[in-house]
Order: structure tokens, then C-alpha cells, then sequence
């Protein structure tokens, strides 16, 4: 690992004055996935600024008809929360499938979000679950936010704060994991709200996405049925040593297909 | 730069470079070798300590980020008057090693696993152990000695 600053605030307000006087600053979040870039020296940022002594980006708390999890919230405690739990079981499961247990105690949701792997787990409850980003800045619409792989809405100098999440009438998410990361090989989430059923896909894209067609059918009728017949196109979808992209759109039909049945 | 947290319960000040590791602070600078490394990748489990009373692998932490923290290393699981944590004697009675190296985070981990899940069953445990490589026994062992374990701490 090459040298670099290491920086410890604890209030936002200066995090963002390192960020502007560093010549090439990164934030340390959970370090899950940022320490092993280091260490294969794939980066090597001048400056390194902890978010973890920052108290009012860590925790969970819910209002009105919204729960909102701090940015530096870890895996863990978002799956062993009771109030994530009352208030959208998948999400809680979610988070108590990334990984394992020394990974959960560590890796953050802001970290992983800000990260946008394409196989990572929390985008898929992002998209499905109409999440809404919040940073230092504004609010970000999670349809405006995973541009690309790696790649988000994220401004240079933006620090993401807390994730928004709206409650569901109920929802599921179904994961292909990977046998040695973890990682999502595919993963699904289904969501039913009022007016509207949501669906996201993660690990099979670029980025995770949203399939309207399947969900304009659920909305229609949230069954498996409703769902027959519809396929995603393999052209848009990744092919790599783990899974075919053809693999990959198939496992994706028989995940959504078993979240709905768990739930409907 | 100077940090200073309580390891095994002695308070440890110290000064050292930002990009050390946790893990090689613990093996080089303080000696702790029972802290093992096998991939340096946050594969294999073999670096986990407990950091403020949780199971994290140490070889992907910088060790001035554990600035302040409580830390426990194999070398302090066992009680201050050399009695074995019921996690290590059942590691014993339930033959949970065969070469060793896998042993200290395959202990410390499943001290993590009997904390948070007394009562775990059988699945439930080998779900938890995702992050532990053992290349020797099988895991049947070492799965026996923690359900035990976790049992004698539900006090089924
Ligand atoms: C062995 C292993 C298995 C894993 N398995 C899974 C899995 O099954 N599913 C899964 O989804 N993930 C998995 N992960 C990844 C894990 O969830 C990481 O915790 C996560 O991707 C990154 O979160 P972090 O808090 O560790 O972030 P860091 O590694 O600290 O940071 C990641 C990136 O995000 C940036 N960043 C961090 N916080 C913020 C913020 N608040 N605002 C803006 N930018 C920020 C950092 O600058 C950095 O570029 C695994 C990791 C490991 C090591
Ligand atoms: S050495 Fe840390 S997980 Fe393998
Ligand atoms: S006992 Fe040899 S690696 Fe586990």
C-alpha cells in the first residue's frame, strides 16, 4: 500500500474542506472494498478521510413513512435492526446476506451504494425499494443515481449522508450468490407499494436496473403468473467467467418469479 | 502517527505509519503472532480479532483506524487465570483442528457467532463460518465444537 494522510474529523463540514485541499483525497467508509484496491495498488490516493468518528451519519431512525439509515450504518446492524425489520423485513435480509459476519461488521451502506459495484446487493433495494440518496448537497432520486458500472450521479467533493427508504406493502429479494465472494451472481428485489409494483435487478447488468415491463404486469396483477412470458434481453446483460449472460437472464426470471410466489 | 487502544487489556500507545495494517501491527509491531494472515485478501478469516466486541478481519483494517478501539486477540481470549473460553475448550473436546493455522480466527470467530447466536443450529452456523477457510478438517469439527458451544451458552 503506498503512503497517503490519513485524516480522523468529526464533523462533515470539515470533511469537506479536506476533500478541496487534497490533491487526490478518497473517503474511507468501511474500507471493505476500498483497503483491498490499496493493497493491489489499483489506487493510491494522497488522502485518506475516515467517516467513521462523524456521529450523525451513523444509525438508523424512521419518520413519518420513511426509514433512513445513515450513511456509515454497517451491514450488521441493519440486519439485526428491529425497526428495519417492522418496517420492510427484505431489507434487513438483504443486508444479512452480503458477505460474511467480519464483512457485515465493517462494510457500510453508504460505502456500498457510493461503490455501485455491478454485483453488489444494496442497489438492488435502492431501485426496488424507491430509495431516495441523500448527500451534503441535495437529495437524489435513485433512478437519476447508477449511471454506469462503478459509476453514480456522485459530484466530486459529494459525500453521501443517509439512504431514504418509503415503506412497502411487502416485498422480497431473491440473491443467486456467489459461492466464494458472495457477491451477486444475480439478485432481485420486488416491491409492492400503493399505486405501483417495483422490481430491480442487480449483478446481471452494468449496473442494477429496473425492468419496467415486468413491472407494469405486476402492477397489473402481483403474481408469478403475470410475469410469464417475459423475458430480459442478454444483449444488455453481463457475460464473465461466472455466468453466461443468457444464464444470467434466465436466473433472473426464476428469482423474481420465487420472491413473488414467497410473498403473493 | 500516535495511536493508542486497550489490546488483550493492556493499553498500548504507539507511534506508526498510516498504511499499516491492523494485522501486521499486531504480528510485527506487537508480537501477537497468533493473529495469522493466510490470504491478505479478506477471504480466509485467519486475521479475525475482536474490535470493540466484534469479529472483523485485521488484515483489512488500517491499524490507526482502531485508534481508541478495545481490541481482543486469541492470546486474550482465555480468562486471566489461563481457563480456557468455552469456544477453545470445545475446539478441544470436538477435535476442531487438525495443522492450526486456521484456528485463531476460526476461534475468535465462533466466540463472535456464540455472543450473538446461543442456540445457533447447524445451518445457521455454517452460514455464519462463509468468511472462514479451513484447508484440514472438513469444518465438521469445527462446526461440532461451536454448535456445543453455543448450546452450553443458551444453556440448552
Ligand atoms: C470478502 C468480501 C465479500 C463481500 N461480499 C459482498 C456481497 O455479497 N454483497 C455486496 O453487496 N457487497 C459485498 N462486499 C462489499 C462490501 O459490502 C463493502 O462493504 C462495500 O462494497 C463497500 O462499503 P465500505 O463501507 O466498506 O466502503 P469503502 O470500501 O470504505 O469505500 C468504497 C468506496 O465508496 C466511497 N465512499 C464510502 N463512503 C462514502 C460516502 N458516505 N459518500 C461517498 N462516497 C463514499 C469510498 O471513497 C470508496 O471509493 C464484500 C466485500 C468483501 C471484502
Ligand atoms: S488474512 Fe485476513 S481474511 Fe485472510
Ligand atoms: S486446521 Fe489446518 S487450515 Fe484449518
Amino acid at each position: 500500500m503506498q503512503p497517503f494522510n490519513y485524516h480522523r474529523p468529526t464533523e462533515l463540514a470539515d470533511v469537506v474542506k479536506i476533500l478541496a485541499n487534497s490533491e487526490d483525497p478518497k473517503l474511507l467508509a468501511g474500507g471493505m472494498t476500498l483497503l483491498p484496491t490499496l493493497k493491489q495498488r489499483l489506487a493510491a490516493p494522497s488522502d485518506l478521510i475516515d467517516l467513521s468518528r462523524i456521529p450523525n451519519l451513523q444509525g438508523i431512525c424512521e419518520d413519518k413513512n420513511e426509514i433512513i439509515i445513515g450513511a456509515m450504518t454497517c451491514h450488521a446492524d441493519v440486519a439485526a435492526s428491529d425497526m428495519v425489520r417492522a418496517f420492510c423485513p427484505a431489507l434487513a435480509d438483504l443486508a444479512g446476506q452480503i458477505g460474511d459476519p467480519a464483512v457485515r461488521h465493517r462494510g457500510t451502506i453508504g460505502g456500498s451504494v457510493a461503490n455501485a459495484d455491478p454485483a453488489a446487493d444494496y442497489p438492488a433495494a435502492v431501485l426496488g425499494l424507491n430509495a431516495t440518496i441523500e448527500t451534503n448537497q441535495r437529495r437524489i432520486k435513485n433512478d437519476d443515481f447508477f449511471t454506469g458500472l462503478f459509476e453514480t450521479a456522485l459530484e466530486p467533493g459529494e459525500i453521501i449522508t443517509a439512504l431514504r427508504f418509503p415503506r412497502p406493502k411487502r416485498a422480497q429479494y431473491q440473491k443467486f450468490r456467489h459461492p466464494a465472494s458472495g457477491y451477486a451472481v444475480v439478485g432481485v428485489m420486488v416491491a409492492q407499494f400503493d399505486a405501483k409494483a417495483r422490481m430491480a435487478i442487480t449483478g446481471a447488468g452494468p449496473n442494477a436496473f429496473r425492468p419496467h415491463a415486468f413491472e407494469e404486469a405486476l402492477t397489473g396483477s402481483f403474481t408469478a403468473k403475470a410475469i410469464e412470458g417475459l423475458t430480459l434481453d442478454p444483449d444488455e446483460l453481463l457475460s464473465d467467467m461466472h455466468a453466461s449472460a443468457a444464464y444470467r437472464a434466465h436466473v433472473a426470471l426464476v428469482l423474481a418469479k420465487r420472491a413473488i410466489g414467497l410473498i403473493s | 502517527m500516535n495511536i493508542s487502544l486497550t489490546i488483550n487489556g493492556e493499553k498500548i500507545t504507539r507511534d506508526i505509519a498510516t498504511n499499516l495494517l491492523l494485522a501486521d501491527f499486531l504480528r510485527d509491531n506487537l508480537r501477537l503472532t497468533g493473529t495469522h494472515v493466510g490470504c491478505d485478501t479478506t477471504q480466509c478469516g485467519c486475521c479475525i480479532i475482536h474490535l470493540n466486541n466484534k469479529a472483523v478481519k485485521s488484515c483489512t483494517m488500517l491499524a490507526v483506524q482502531a485508534d481508541g478501539a478495545q481490541i481482543t486477540t486469541i492470546e486474550g481470549l482465555a480468562g486471566a487465570n489461563g481457563a480456557l473460553h468455552p469456544v477453545q475448550e470445545a475446539f478441544r473436546e470436538h477435535h476442531g483442528l487438525q495443522c492450526g493455522f486456521c484456528t485463531p480466527g476460526m476461534v475468535m470467530m465462533g466466540a463472535d457467532i456464540v455472543r450473538r447466536l446461543p442456540g445457533a443450529d447447524e445451518a445457521t452456523i455454517r452460514h455464519q463460518l462463509e468468511g472462514n477457510i479451513c484447508r484440514c478438517t472438513g469444518y465438521q469439527g469445527i462446526v461440532e465444537a461451536i454448535m456445543d458451544a453455543s448450546s452450553q451458552a443458551k444453556g440448552i
